[in-house]
């Protein structure tokens, strides 16, 4: 796929969470700097590019590291300071990395009433973590979320870029035995 | 999959009609299902006869808080001094709400054709439809949806060749309720932390990047082709005279039946929770409903009589909200379940208030205390108390939100709160 992206759609790309190349500056080739171009033609100033660039950064990246905020303060003019206060705002952004799998478990009220706590405790106990670490493996990391929208499928989670629904504690080790490679990887 | 209540989808349904097929994703698909027709007949109209339209066929804004489509285009500026924006509000995270979800994941064009529209109607140069970062497959979706209409030249320099040109950007969030609060959503689109703001001004008179602007919901702009094709008679059709039209009911919780169905407005809630989604598995009874999300006030069992309108459901005590009945049956438990909204509202706190910021946060602390068996007698007349000080004090209604359900469950199920309050220990007689 040509990663020419439509200037409409440039700054909406969503977050790979598996981790890339950490070490990649964030605008070094000619097609990261289209994808900059493109995303500041969309907006009438260049703070309102902020938001899509930490995605970016995370897209790529995977989480979003001091550097990186820094090179988008560039860019965009902004102090680092701002940027980090805005990219703390905002649960979705990594400021550290995460596992390969995030799993974030919706335990609101709707999936709360459908057993959501046990699907969570599941999760926990099968992956050996706690809640909002990440295992020493660098696989998994387990999290309590907010509602994920998808209530009327109680329970709800969401691992990576991917949704599950109705998920019951039963159904928690196949899960996890599909997130991998056969061996495990 | 749970679309349409009745089979005859024809005739009843105006959202949810191509639901579950997934060719209706396409433009082509999309095409063969009449698609863009009604915005080739708005091209043609001018903005303010879009608006009569909207305003004549009653449609209200399903975001929450019902304000009427057609009067809230008016207050857009008929001479514009500088560019206008249209902001689609797709950052559905309302405790009980997945309706916008699903209008995108299936009908995605659906969407774009009633934001173009709405764009004609309030002289918007630039639609930016704001997503739920979360919402990663409807985002892949969405996107490509936008580039087939760009490429087919429904979007860009001339809209279906008629000289008038409409860009529309898709926005990604980074999860924060807030940013679902028309302000916040502003606030976060001009690339800041989402906090929302004190109006006035009025985004019709200073929104974005401090233009002009409106702000409304994804089933909103949603109902907006159906209503220009079909005029304002039609829609009508349906529903009552205050609240016309139909409406995506997201229900969730004990429920043998979850899902999204598209109604009528009207209906008994009761027919929706027995009828329409089969009530409480295993023949249970239900105890308490949140009629319109997590942010509406309790009704017991004794009080579903009511209808499924706007009117309907304020006279009754609560209110339609964003129509997203949580159920809770008879083996659900009152204290456990608030407190876990009220950790919600707690966590999702902006924190410009120090009423909701505090509060929203003892609120919490207390109803676990009373959860976990701790709780005294006086920790009821604190929460009355500080739903006092929660309501209507700050920036945003937020604060508001968590009241409702709050001050409704001990109200109405005082008895729970009571059951589990730390037995004083007994003196000796
Ligand atoms: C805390 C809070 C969260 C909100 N979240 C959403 C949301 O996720 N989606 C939405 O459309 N409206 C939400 N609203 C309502 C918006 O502020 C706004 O009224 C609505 O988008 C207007 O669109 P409408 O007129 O089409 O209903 C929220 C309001 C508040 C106070
Ligand atoms: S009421 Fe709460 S969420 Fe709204 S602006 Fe104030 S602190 Fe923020
Ligand atoms: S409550 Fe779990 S997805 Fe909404």
């Amino acid at each position: 796929m040509s990663r020419r992206l439509h200037p409409a759609v440039a700054g909406a790309q969503p977050f790979q969470l598996a981790e890339r190349d950490p070490d990649a500056p964030l605008f070094d080739s000619e097609e990261s700097r289209e994808r900059l171009e493109a995303i500041l033609s969309r907006y009438p100033n260049k703070r309102a590019a902020l938001l899509p660039l930490l995605g970016y950064a995370q897209e790529i990246h995977g989480w979003i590291s001091t550097g990186d905020m820094e090179e988008i303060a560039e860019v965009l003019e902004l102090t680092p300071a701002y940027v980090w206060s805005v990219a703390s705002f905002y649960t979705m952004y990594n400021k550290h990395p995460a596992g390969r799998h995030m799993i974030q478990v919706c335990t609101n009220i709707s999936c709360h009433l459908n057993g959501a706590p046990r699907v969570l405790e599941e999760f926990l106990e099968q992956t050996g973590t706690v809640e909002g670490e990440t295992t020493q493996d660098g696989r998994f990391t387990v999290l309590e979320a907010e509602c994920l929208g998808a209530c009327g499928f109680a329970t709800a989670v969401q691992i990576n870029d991917e949704y599950h629904e109705n998920v019951t504690p039963e159904k928690v080790a196949e899960i996890l035995a599909s997130l991998d490679g056969p061996q495990g990887v | 999959m749970a679309y349409p209540y009745r089979d005859d989808r024809e005739t009843t349904t105006i959202l949810s009609r191509h639901m579950g097929e997934p060719e209706a994703r396409s433009l082509n698909g999309w095409l063969e299902r009449g698609g863009y027709e009604a915005l080739r007949k708005a091209v043609a109209m001018e903005p303010d006869e879009i608006t009569d339209v909207v305003k004549e066929s009653g449609l209200r804004g399903r975001g929450g808080a019902g304000f009427p489509t057609g009067m809230k285009w008016s207050f857009m500026p008929s001479e514009p001094s500088g560019p206008h924006y249209l902001c689609a509000n797709a950052d559905e995270s309302e405790p009980g709400a997945f309706k916008d979800r699903e209008i995108m994941r299936w009908t995605p064009h659906l969407l774009i054709e009633g934001c173009i529209i709405a764009a004609r109607a309030i002289r918007a140069q630039h639609v930016y439809i704001y997503v739920r970062g979360e919402f990663f497959p409807v985002i892949r979706i969405l996107n490509q949806a936008v580039v087939e209409a760009y490429e087919a030249g429904y979007l860009g320099e001339s809209v279906c060749e008629s000289g008038w040109g409409c860009d529309l950007t898709v926005h990604i969030g980074a999860g924060a309720y807030i940013a679902g609060e028309e302000t916040g959503l502003m606030s976060s689109l001009m690339g800041g932390r989402a906090e929302p703001w004190m109006k006035p001004p009025f985004p019709a008179q200073r929104g974005v990047f401090g233009a002009p602007t409106t702000v409304n919901n994804v089933e909103t702009l949603a109902s907006v082709p159906g209503i220009v094709m079909n005029g304002s008679a039609w829609y009508r059709g349906w529903g009552s005279e205050k609240s016309p039209g139909t409406k995506m009911w997201c229900c969730s919780g004990n429920l043998t039946k979850p899902g999204n169905y598209e109604l009528e407005l009207g209906l008994p809630l009761r027919e929706i929770i027995d009828e329409v989604c089969g009530g409480p598995p295993e023949g249970r009874k239900v105890k308490a409903v949140l009629p319109g999300g997590s942010s509406t006030a309790f009704l017991t069992a004794d009080e579903l009589d009511c209808v499924t309108t706007y009117e309907g459901l304020q006279e009754a005590g609560s209110a339609l909200g964003t129509a997203s009945p949580i159920v809770l049956d008879e083996t659900a438990e009152i204290v456990p379940a608030m407190r876990r909204i009220a950790q919600f509202y707690a966590h999702e706190s902006c924190g410009q208030c120090v009423q909701c910021r505090e509060g929203t946060a003892w609120i919490t602390k207390i109803l676990r205390r009373i959860e976990e068996g701790d709780g005294e007698p006086r920790d009821l007349e604190t929460l009355y108390d500080l739903c006092d000080q929660l309501t209507g004090r700050t920036i945003c209604v937020l604060a508001d939100s968590v009241v409702f359900p709050l001050r409704s469950s001990l109200d109405k199920f005082r008895h729970e709160y009571e059951a589990l309050m730390r037995r004083s220990p007994t003196v000796a007689t």
